[in-house]
């Protein structure tokens, strides 16, 4: 191109004055951006393991079964039945563990596959959006607005009352608001640089969606999962209080909670007060951990 | 290679939508010179207009034709809105021309089917404006860095370790403390290192750089500028440097373009354009450059109101609305790009003296016929 003769004259100070690149430059040592996620957290999550274990190895801990009767004992709580006993003499604290069995399947089972099916419908919805998009969320929609209690005490009374029958019911009842919590957080992700860079890198949908998609909506789907094993736990616990769950001698939460309020046995309210303390410090706890979790990425995606 | 066949139509150009006023997007004539041979990059007649509401369009980009030439740096300026990132965007058919051609190497991008496309866009690569949007915040740098390799499968693991290694030293960053962190653990210059290491990965021709130091601190912002031009020299890139500030601009390009509100305003290059602006827009800008600047005309007055909206840009000439030398040629007929000079082209009806006082480029420009040019060899661009 040709030299403009003047061209020095209209020299602007210049801002690209040289600097030479530094050779290395320093990375940080340690960033600060490491949020925590307090202690309250952790004490949520040893409690749901705690929970969860004791649920998984119910069998070999010390204990009574929980159909097991015996009459000596007292209804209050002792060293070997620290709940105490019901008023068949049946150890509490066994048949609370054992019952936490049907909660823990229903309620991790239940968002275990709705979050597989309404996770990965989202994920294609919200990145393809178009038809598939418009199908999937009015599916959703329809879903959505059915009353959900109705419905499940509705289908478990028609049609049957295994814990994987409920399971099944609440997952694809849970699937709408999963299917539309990872949606939306695809469709911000979507638009971000770094999935625009990947296109035109030459990476496939596929590619794109799994590995630059997936791992950012992962947290929120998490987060927004573990609310929703608390609201199942809540949906079979009603289920089992109604006598819509698991059958009589198999306990659970709930169907203990019922039996501990029949009145028999209303003389001794820490039968129903035992379940309901541990099934709510499990709500709490699920709450909690997917709140912090939530709060959590959002400060951190908040810097972004 | 020059684009002047007149066979190939651009793609789509019976889908431009009516244009308001007269002269609208359908084939201005270019004007001769404006494309060279053996440009690396030609954009022809680009035309892209988004969906609005009520049926309306957006007119983001309305027939913009310039070339690129290996090796050399072409800075895109204008106000916010003005186009810039649409017309990056729509060269690699991120956004979809609605018209218009684009031609890199000699493959017609806008005629290429989706498989072919990825294939050619791996030589042509973007760095954004936001350092850290563009990158995974989940994943980490080794990885961010290796993805092109890994997408194309290039070399074997250690292969690729060694040259995502070489990448991240290149850029000036220390490999082994960086390399098993995420993104949010820099600061923004170092993002946009990786970003460039990451947009090195595949031997590109050309990179767009999408405002790369807008987002940076001015303190960081040379340091970035002249990491780009060391690996511009390094690895023998053309640069499509796309910014809001003249200022930064200059100091990086061998030629200006300047866009106003979808349209080219003037083309040149750089001293040239900073030391006799001819289109009036472009001296408003370099008057709002805050540095004292001997050669930018002074007596014209700063831009003044604000930016008609692309949905509905003005007729004629879209600058007229804040023109200080609008008159009612400017209102009727879109101003075409004219050659002014060597190398020079401008779009406007009364360009600004390149070479003497300002009436008589006035009174030259408004005769009816406004400089023709010897048409050879452009094609019309639509019925
Ligand atoms: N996907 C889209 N849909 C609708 N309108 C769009 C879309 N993308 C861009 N636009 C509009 O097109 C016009 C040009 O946008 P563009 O981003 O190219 O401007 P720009 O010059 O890069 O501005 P900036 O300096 O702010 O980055 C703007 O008015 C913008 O609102
Ligand atoms: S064509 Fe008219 S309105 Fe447009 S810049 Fe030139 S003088 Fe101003
Ligand atoms: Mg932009």
């Amino acid at each position: 191109m040709p030299p403009s003769p003047d061209a020095d004259a209209a020299a602007l100070p210049a801002a690209g004055a040289r600097l030479a690149v530094a050779a290395s430059m320093s990375v940080p040592a340690s960033s600060a951006s490491k949020r925590k996620l307090g202690v309250v957290f952790w004490i949520a999550v040893a409690w749901i393991c705690l929970v969860v274990v004791m649920a998984v190895f119910a069998g070999l801990l010390p204990i009574d079964g929980p159909d097991n009767l015996s009459y000596l004992s007292k209804l209050g709580s002792s060293f070997s039945h620290p709940f105490g006993t019901d008023e068949l003499g049946r150890d509490l604290f066994s048949r609370v563990i054992f019952g936490s069995r049907v909660s823990l399947e229903v309620g991790f089972g239940s968002i275990f596959l709705g979050l597989v099916a309404g996770g990965f419908a989202g994920l294609i919805a919200g990145y393809m959006r178009g038809i598939f998009d418009a199908v999937t969320s009015a599916v959703a929609n329809v879903i959505l607005s059915f009353p959900a209690l109705l419905l499940l005490i509705t289908v478990a009374a028609f049609w049957g009352r295994a814990w994987w029958k409920i399971t099944l019911i609440i997952a694809i009842i849970a699937t709408a608001p999963l299917f539309y919590v990872v949606r939306s957080s695809t469709i911000s992700f979507a638009g971000r640089d770094f999935v625009l860079a990947a296109r035109t890198m030459g990476a496939s949908r596929w590619r794109i969606v799994t590995r630059e998609i997936l791992p950012n909506v992962m947290p929120a789907a998490i987060s927004f999962g573990l609310i929703g094993v608390a609201i199942a736990i809540v949906a079979e616990g009603t289920l089992s209080f109604l006598g819509l769950s698991v059958a009589a001698p198999t306990p659970s939460w709930g169907n203990i909670i019922a039996e501990g309020q029949s009145s028999t046995a209303a003389s001794d309210p820490w039968i129903w007060i035992w379940p309901t303390l541990i099934m709510f410090m499990t709500l709490l706890a699920l709450n909690i951990a997917g709140d912090r979790l939530q709060r959590f990425f959002d400060v951190r995606e908040g810097r972004l | 290679m020059t684009v002047s066949d007149p066979a190939t139509a651009p793609q789509s150009a019976a889908t431009a939508a009516p244009r308001p006023g007269p002269g609208g997007i359908a084939a201005a004539p270019l004007p001769p010179g404006l494309f060279h041979d053996g440009a690396v990059l030609t954009v022809e007649h680009l035309v892209v207009e988004f969906p609005a509401p009520r049926g309306r369009r957006v007119h983001a980009v309305s027939d913009v034709s310039f070339d690129v030439r290996d090796g050399e740096t072409l800075g895109l300026v204008g106000e916010s809105g003005c186009g810039k990132s649409t017309t990056g965007r729509a060269i690699i058919r991120v956004d979809r021309p609605t018209s218009g051609r684009v031609v890199f190497d000699g493959t017609e991008l806008t005629a290429l089917g989706p498989e072919a496309l990825r294939r050619a866009r791996t030589r042509i690569q973007l760095i954004f404006q936001d350092p850290i949007s563009s990158l995974n915040p989940r994943r980490r740098v080794r990885d961010i860095v290796a993805e092109p390799l890994a997408i194309w499968q290039r070399g074997t693991p250690a292969e690729r370790e060694q040259r995502v290694r070489d990448a991240i030293t290149a850029v000036g960053l220390d490999y082994d403390a960086a390399a098993d962190r995420r993104p949010h653990e820099f600061s923004g210059g170092q993002c946009q290192r990786i970003s460039i290491a990451r947009a090195l990965m595949l031997d590109p021709k050309v990179v767009i750089c999408d405002e790369p130091v807008s987002a940076l601190d001015v303190s960081v912002q040379a340091q970035i500028l002249n990491l780009l031009e060391d690996m511009k020299a390094r690895y023998g890139l053309t640069l499509l440097f796309i910014a809001h500030d003249l200022a930064v601009v200059r100091n990086i390009s061998d030629r200006v373009a300047v866009m106003y509100l979808g349209r080219l305003c003037e083309l040149g290059p750089s001293d040239d354009v900073y030391a006799r602006p001819a289109h009036p827009y472009t001296v408003a800008l370099l008057a709002s450059i805050p540095e004292p600047d001997p050669a930018a005309a002074r007596n014209v007055t700063p831009i003044a109101g604000d930016i008609p909206s692309p949905i509905d840009p003005p007729s004629g000439c879209r600058f007229r609305t804040r023109c200080p030398f609008a008159q009612q040629r400017c209102t009727d007929e879109v101003p075409p790009l004219t050659a002014i000079g060597p190398e020079r082209f401008v779009a406007c009806h009364f360009p600004l003296a390149t070479s003497g006082p300002r009436s008589s480029a006035g009174s030259a420009g408004s005769s009816p016929e406004p400089a023709p040019p010897i048409q050879v060899d452009t094609p019309p661009t639509a019925p």
